[in-house]
């Protein structure tokens, strides 16, 4: 019990099944889950799917932040994306063909691989401050997704495009297929090779790094190519969700959930060290916080008080430092000072 | 090849605007002193372009304070930043304009450069919504009355329903906000003493996302028979709550029936598609009356404080009638 206690994420993992406890015990049909036309539904199948744009922003995320930087544009780039996209097949003669709807969801992601690539040139070759680098974009991206769109919301009818977001397969939601792959191949390419280690490195020492010989550009570059790319992809699907590009609202706010979600997953903000099944843990429990809100029937004006509150709650659990006075209280000294506390030369080894 | 040209155009406009960054806003350039002779020259302080409302409501005040009209117009959006706002206000007052209109994105903190514009003896129209100011420092307010688009939302489930027990739910605007409050409070008053319950309400921020997310929650929670009516403040979270019910195998319109505010084109749309019930329009071709009241105000005629525009309500049938002539 004491090991499985000491594991990382057992935490974080300790939250989400609470909430979802929580939420079981005010509403028990919120854990039920139904066949319906071969299909399932129910509130955690709601909680899965919803949570891709999130999931797949907060897995860009914790890259990024593992590089010791931080991605403010993400917002946008789904608003530019998403109107990129639709734009497309709205303009084109056959919205319903998957040819099109295929061609349009390739530009959108590839203009946001373009706005990746221009952050993490700031970044990386120009040496500005993420924070300032990505604000550019997190201000002008949003206006560039309102010229697309001309301000209006673009709504299409598109059957191909509509799958991406609300289709199944295998009775499963498909976007939580996206969302899972997305988060097997980052954890495939960080963990089976070398990258893992070597953006660890970047984010704890830059220069350490790159006096060692890692070539730590090409990698903070990358990161913030994939958190834009997949930025990208959540901006599609949040359109695809609403079938229309809502270039003012698509995004909004969504890199602070997707700092938080990193956070509660147990990255620190100060690099290096980074984790992606705590990143998709702290996405869950924020898409679940959503659905207790609404489970409980907590009213508008109070629900940000109360997310603030299990917020609060939720990183208090996970601090090593309430743990340690938890013992003290309860007599306990079997405590090693320090144990929990990041140690930077572990990576090392 | 053409949606390669159209992606094509989008990476460049997107480029371009890095290399503006946002700096593209409203400087004329150097055109001296104001324009002599009949053109009346206006300032108007937008509050941004954060909706489909919004847009339209730019695109009417653009076509009243047209040359053609006689007006020259120097137009600012603030993007929804206050201070922005009072700043665009105050380059209006150094560039001498005649007249200034503004949408004002907050009711606080407007004394100062309203008497600003007063001591430069330039007179100020509000448009849309209002200040907390001293009524003395503008000369008129034209817009909309919330609370009674919520009282004819309100009459029609009323009159639907007439005895029939029936379960609202409510998708409510951004919490805080002047037509969230307004609408659900007209709303209630008319449904006070009905057969309609509000089993729930929770905001979706007058998004089409947070619509359907929000709806989504609550037909886990009652399920589609558990729920009669919806009442969403906004058409976009009404087209957001008709995903999420088509999601949940019921029919929007039929098995939950759905009465919103706004009337704009989508939502126009879903009412002649017999998805929506019933919507009260939010007008928000405001121009010619803000025109109007601006001519009237430099002829030193003098106009009402407050000018309310009439909202009209749709059925399904008068949607049907109307929906190809709309201007949005």
């Amino acid at each position: 019990m004491t090991r499985l206690m000491k594991h990382r994420l057992f935490w974080p993992v300790f939250s989400l099944l609470a909430l979802i406890v929580i939420n079981t015990i005010a509403r028990p049909q919120f854990i039920k889950i139904t066949m319906r036309d071969g299909e399932f539904y129910g509130a955690l199948i709601d909680i899965l799917r919803n949570c891709a744009p999130l999931m797949l922003v907060a897995l860009g995320m914790t890259l990024v932040i593992a590089t010791r930087g931080i991605d403010l544009s993400v917002g946008a780039v789904m608003a530019v994306s998403g109107a990129v996209t639709l734009t497309i097949i709205d303009g084109s003669s056959s919205p319903g063909s998957t040819s099109t709807v295929l061609v349009a969801i390739l530009a959108g992601i590839g203009v946001s691989l373009v706005l990746g690539l221009w952050n993490g040139f700031l970044v990386a070759v120009l040496d500005i401050q993420p924070i300032i680098a990505t604000l550019v974009l997190m201000l002008a991206g949003r206006g560039v997704a309102l010229l697309i769109t001309d301000g209006f919301i673009t709504t299409v009818n598109s059957e191909p495009l509509n799958f991406v977001a609300t289709g199944y397969l295998f009775a499963l939601p498909f976007a939580l297929f996206i969302w899972l792959a997305a988060a097997a191949a980052i954890a495939i390419v960080e963990r089976r090779t070398a990258l893992g280690v070597l953006t660890e490195a970047v984010g704890i020492n830059p220069e350490a790094s790159r006096l060692a010989g890692v070539r730590s550009r090409g990698i903070i570059l990358g990161a913030y190519v994939a958190s834009g790319t997949l930025a990208g992809i959540a901006g599609i699907i949040y359109s695809s969700n609403i079938r229309a590009a809502d270039a003012n609202a698509a995004g909004d706010l969504i890199e602070l959930y997707a700092i938080l979600a990193v956070v509660l997953g147990g990255t620190s903000l100060m690099g290096g060290k980074f984790t992606i099944a705590g990143t998709v843990i702290g996405v869950l429990i924020i898409q679940t916080l959503d659905s207790t809100i609404l489970f409980l029937g907590v009213s508008s004006a109070q629900s940000p008080v109360f997310f603030a509150i299990v917020v609060v709650i939720v990183v208090l659990i996970q601090s090593p430092r309430v743990h340690q006075w938890g013992r003290a209280l309860t007599g306990g000294f079997r405590t090693r000072p320090g144990t929990e506390v990041r140690n930077d030369a572990e990576v090392t080894a | 090849m053409k949606t390669k040209f159209r992606t094509g155009v989008a990476v460049l406009g997107a480029l371009a605007l890095f290399a503006t960054g946002c700096g593209s806003s409203d400087s004329d350039g150097g055109d001296g002193g104001s324009a002599s002779g009949d053109t009346i020259k206006v300032g108007f302080a937008q509050t941004g372009s954060e909706s489909g409302w919004r847009s339209a409501n730019t695109e009417s005040m653009k076509e009243a304070f047209s040359e053609e009209n006689g007006f020259e117009l120097v137009f600012n959006a603030a993007d929804n930043d206050p201070a922005a706002q009072i700043s665009a206000v105050r380059s209006f007052i150094s560039q001498g304009v005649d007249a200034i209109v503004i949408a004002p994105i907050v009711e606080d903190g407007w004394d100062d450069v309203l008497q600003e514009a007063a001591d430069a003896d330039i007179p100020v129209i509000l448009e849309d919504r209002t200040v907390t100011s001293s009524e003395d420092l503008y000369e008129s307010w034209v817009g909309l009355d919330f609370k009674k688009e919520g009282v004819m939302a309100g009459e029609w489930a009323a009159t639907e329903f007439g005895s029939e027990p029936t379960k609202m739910v409510v998708l409510e605007g951004t919490t805080g906000s002047a037509p969230a409050n307004d609408r659900a409070e007209g709303f209630d008053e008319a449904i006070a003493g009905s057969s309609i319950e509000k089993i729930d309400s929770q905001t979706g921020e007058f998004t089409r996302d947070g619509g359907k997310t929000v709806m989504e929650g609550f037909l886990q929670k009652y399920g589609v028979d558990g729920i009669d009516l919806v009442y969403a403040h906004n058409d976009d979270m009404a087209l957001g709550a008709i995903e999420a019910i088509e999601a949940a195998g019921g029919v929007p319109g039929e098995d939950i029936k759905i009465v919103s505010i706004d009337a704009v084109h989508d939502g126009m749309q879903a009412l002649v598609d017999g998805k929506i019930n019933f919507i009260v329009e939010c007008n928000p071709l405001l121009g010619d009356l803000a025109a109007g009241l601006v001519k009237s105000v430099l002829d030193g005629e003098t106009v009402e404080k407050q000018v309310y525009v009439e909202d009209q309500s749709f059925t399904q049938e008068q949607a049907a009638e109307v929906i190809d002539s709309r201007a949005y």
